[in-house]
């Protein structure tokens, strides 16, 4: 075999070694999630959703943790829509080429890189102690807007970003002032892109469980929240917690409960994935 | 000038809000530092350092933070040793060899793996991968390295093999129609040409991954345990710097004690490490963004 | 002395008789400097009402930056600095106090490439007047319809003003952003090459539409085409590198130049 031939075949080789890494992931998770659903789909019933967390395995649901999980969703939602696409705006349309200007972008990206335990600690200490709100939603959804606040500015500028200038030419020309152009033709123009990048970081909010640990929301939460201030817990930390009982029949429940997240995660994404979409084929001017 | 006056608020009203992520900085660096200076004053730094041993919530106390570095760098280590030469295998063959259909339907793929929540994966490491590593390894421990590194492997994939792609996809056509030109496999042009040229753009996909497994909580607090373990041995119980936040908050530590202050303490050392490698990769990716331009 | 308390109000340096009523733009030594470049060079000229002038020259001779100090959009870029006064409509526009926005609504401009906002048709003409206040449904249909039928469109799209604007032709964009700028009722359009993107029926088209609207409005138009200028316009101006080399009635200037610059370019011995 002469060297062309050899090079031919470790090319082919490599072929096959590209698509397995490339399955190889996306089929683990298959198998992990065939084998939850095996395990937990039998548990889902009314009962578990209706039900309060129990010491008995077998009466235990995830009334708790799911109402907790969809009011984390809208406080978080909008906390942090309100100022995210705020800051967003103002970076993208705003904001001259300066220096300050700068060590905000800088220091954006830096918050997008840290740790989730860290904004746990933060939001301990600020929003638990020194303002007092004590281990309530209002605390666990200011943390989690804090830590999810650079995927929707950088989400928010893209989009931004996508708008042709002539749009906003346009408006300037016949007399628009710079907010009256940016509410009215740029920010429709961009609400695509943004509410996908929304969606996705709500996404990711819903399925945090470390900062909430470090809050202090609880894990073991016998009572529905009614109110911002309340305690709560939310689905992936009765998840955590079933998940460290010994008892096999926790860890069924466990498993229902991660079919039940998985699928709400799953919905989001594929929500935003369809708005993506369709916005991008919108934008095509 | 009343519209002057109304565009001035909203101005400001918008700038106030960028702030905000100025005043989340200083808030994370000013509470992380005072909490610690508060601890710093009770232990030295010396044995923080150097100590063998973290037992902050036993009677015998030993605050030397190494245990839980070990435990960090020891899946943080298997995590890329399984992410890294998959991200790049699929990144080259994503660039190269796939036709236009299948890497728009398997990208997005790609992503999902990095969108499970992480206590999902630890759930499926502590139930599916650590009972199958007991079969390859009878010796190994319920709670391990090796299970939670695994798994954490496997999620942060698409965060090497995205930037990745996009780093090759960046190299110019006409490095590419040289080698080519010269007759080489879309192999050795890969190997030869395209990834030393990519290199700056995998080089910070690899940092920033490892900045994610080091800051990583659930998959490790799950799987690999919560008992301190200075080793190298994947097969052991370990625990993480942000397991042990994880656990310390859990229990019942009274405010403004010295256990409390552990977690601020890890907690700024953790904050340190992520926060050099991220800006060592912006660094990076500034410094050879406009090398081909 | 009572020279200078009468300039007192402007601190510009434009000779009273500028503000004389006849004139719709006068400029009086302007010029433009992006940074070090110095684009625009003292360039004066008076424009009448009711007229269309055109300003010709090679690319890059400044015609189009010169065109966009009549309504301030070189104000966008920020290495821009200009000396000199600018006069519309009685105003000295740099250094009076005044509203940008304003000045945009009595100046309108259309631009080289149709850019229509992506909402219908309606929506489009409708923005410059909802920016104004102007909420009520039935001002809002009238004046629209008032808009598009000046633009010579009303007739291709009244079955439907609810369409996208995007899914209209590029002549028939280009007329929709036309429409656009006269709802809100100027006295001056500025147009940048509004036909050099399109086809020659869109730009007869027009070219035609041009000629119409000048009895009630005054308008520049920025061309590279000579014919299109010799065609539409009273007075052309002939601009090269930042500078205005001449200026007269369009026929005179096309066939009996003053300036050899100016026979050069116009028969096309550059440019």
């Amino acid at each position: 075999m002469n060297r062309v031939n050899i090079n031919r075949y470790k090319d082919l080789a490599f072929q096959v070694v590209g698509i397995i890494s490339t399955l190889v992931g996306l089929v683990l998770l298959a198998i992990f999630i065939f084998s939850i659903i095996k395990e937990g789909i039998a548990r889902i019933d009314l009962d578990f959703l209706s039900s309060l967390p129990s010491r008995k395995a077998e009466k235990a649901g995830i009334l708790t943790a799911w109402t907790g999980t969809m009011w984390i969703f809208f406080l978080t939602a909008i906390i942090s829509i309100t100022i995210g696409v705020a800051a967003g705006v103002y970076l993208e349309e705003y904001a001259k080429k300066n220096w300050f200007n700068n060590l905000l972008e800088i220091n954006i990206s830096n918050l997008a890189g840290v740790p989730s335990v860290i904004y746990g600690i933060l939001g301990l200490e600020i929003f638990v102690r020194t303002m007092r709100l004590g281990g309530s939603l209002l605390a666990g959804s200011f943390t989690l807007s804090l830590l999810i606040m650079p995927i929707i500015i950088v989400a928010t500028r893209e989009a931004l970003k996508a708008v042709p200038s002539t749009i906003r030419e346009a408006a300037y020309g016949l007399g628009a002032s710079k907010w009256q152009t940016t509410s009215m033709q740029v920010l429709p123009a961009a609400a695509g892109g943004i509410s996908t990048g929304v969606i996705l970081a709500l996404s990711r909010a819903v399925g945090e469980t470390a900062p909430l640990i470090v809050i202090g929301a609880l894990a073991y939460v016998p009572f529905v929240a009614k109110s911002p201030m309340d305690e709560f817990t939310v689905l992936p930390m009765q998840i955590f917690n079933w998940t460290s009982r010994p008892d096999h029949d926790f860890v069924i429940n466990a498993a229902a409960g991660i079919i039940i997240l998985l699928g709400i995660t799953f919905l989001l994404n594929g929500i935003a994935v369809y708005l993506r979409n369709r916005w991008q084929k919108k934008i095509s001017w | 000038m009343e519209i002057r006056l109304k565009e001035k608020i909203i101005e400001g009203g918008l700038l106030f809000a960028s702030l905000l992520t100025i005043l989340t900085t200083i808030g994370i660096i000013w509470v992380l530092f005072t909490q610690s200076v508060g601890f710093f004053t009770e232990v030295s730094l010396w044995e923080f350092i150097t100590a063998t041993e973290w037992t902050p919530l036993f009677t015998k106390k030993s605050y030397g933070i190494l245990p839980l570095l070990a435990g960090t760098m020891l899946t943080t280590f298997i995590a890329i040793a399984v992410a890294l030469p998959l991200g790049v295998t699929i990144a080259i063959y994503l660039n190269e060899y796939a036709d236009k259909r299948f890497r728009a339907y398997i990208k997005p793929m790609l992503e999902i793996l990095a969108a499970v929540p992480t206590v999902v994966y630890g759930f499926f490491a502590l139930t599916i991968v650590t009972p199958f590593l007991k079969l390859l390894f009878p010796e190994v421990a319920s709670f391990n390295a090796l299970s939670a590194g695994l798994v954490m492997g496997i999620m942060i994939i698409p965060m090497i093999s995205s930037l990745s792609e996009d780093a090759l996809f960046a190299v110019p056509k006409s490095l590419r129609e040289g080698s080519y030109g010269l007759g080489a496999t879309r192999l050795q042009t890969a190997l030869r040409v395209l990834v030393p040229a990519a290199s700056s753009g995998i080089i910070v996909s690899i940092i920033l991954a490892i900045s994610r497994a080091i800051g990583e909580t659930m998959i490790v607090a799950i799987a690999a345990g919560q008992q301190p373990n200075l080793t190298i041995n994947p097969l052991e119980t370990v625990e993480t710097i942000t397991a042990y936040i994880v656990q310390v908050s859990l229990g019942d530590v009274p405010y403004a004690s010295i256990e409390y202050r552990t977690i601020f303490a890890v907690g700024l050392s953790l904050f340190i490490f992520t926060f050099i490698l991220n800006n060592i990769s912006f660094y990076i990716r500034k410094k050879f963004q406009n090398k081909y331009e | 002395m009572a020279e200078e308390n009468k300039l007192v109000e402007k601190p510009g340096n434009a000779p009273p008789e500028m503000e004389d009523n006849k004139f719709v733009i006068t400029t009086h030594d302007a010029n433009v400097y992006y940074g070090n470049t110095h684009a625009i060079k003292d360039v004066n000229i008076e424009i009448k009402a009711n007229t269309v002038t055109a300003f010709i020259g090679p690319s890059g001779c400044g015609k189009s930056t010169f065109l966009r100090l009549f309504n301030r959009m070189n104000d966008y870029i920020e290495s821009f600095r200009m000396t000199g006064d600018v006069v519309v409509n009685g105003q000295n526009i740099y250094h009076d106090k005044i509203r940008v926005e304003e000045l945009r609504k009595k100046v309108g401009m259309v631009f080289q490439k149709p850019n229509p906002f992506p909402k219908s048709i309606f929506e489009n003409v409708a923005f410059g007047l909802k920016i104004m206040g102007r909420k009520k449904k039935s001002e809002l249909h009238e004046i629209v319809e008032k808009s598009l039928i000046q633009a010579a469109l009303w007739d291709e799209v009244k079955d439907d003003l609810n369409k996208s604007a995007l899914a209209l032709s590029g002549g028939q964009q280009q007329r929709l952003c036309i429409a656009r700028a006269l709802a809100v009722e100027p006295t001056v359009l500025l147009m940048d090459e509004p036909a050099s993107a399109l086809d020659p029926i869109s730009s007869a088209k027009i070219e035609e539409l041009i000629f119409n609207l000048k009895q009630n409005y005054t308008i520049v138009i920025v061309t590279h085409n000579m014919s299109q200028a010799g065609r539409v316009s009273d007075k052309t101006a002939f601009f090269y590198l930042g500078e205005l080399i001449e200026y007269g009635k369009t026929k005179n200037l096309f066939t009996n130049p003053e300036e050899e610059l100016t026979e050069r370019y116009i028969t096309g011995r550059f440019g």
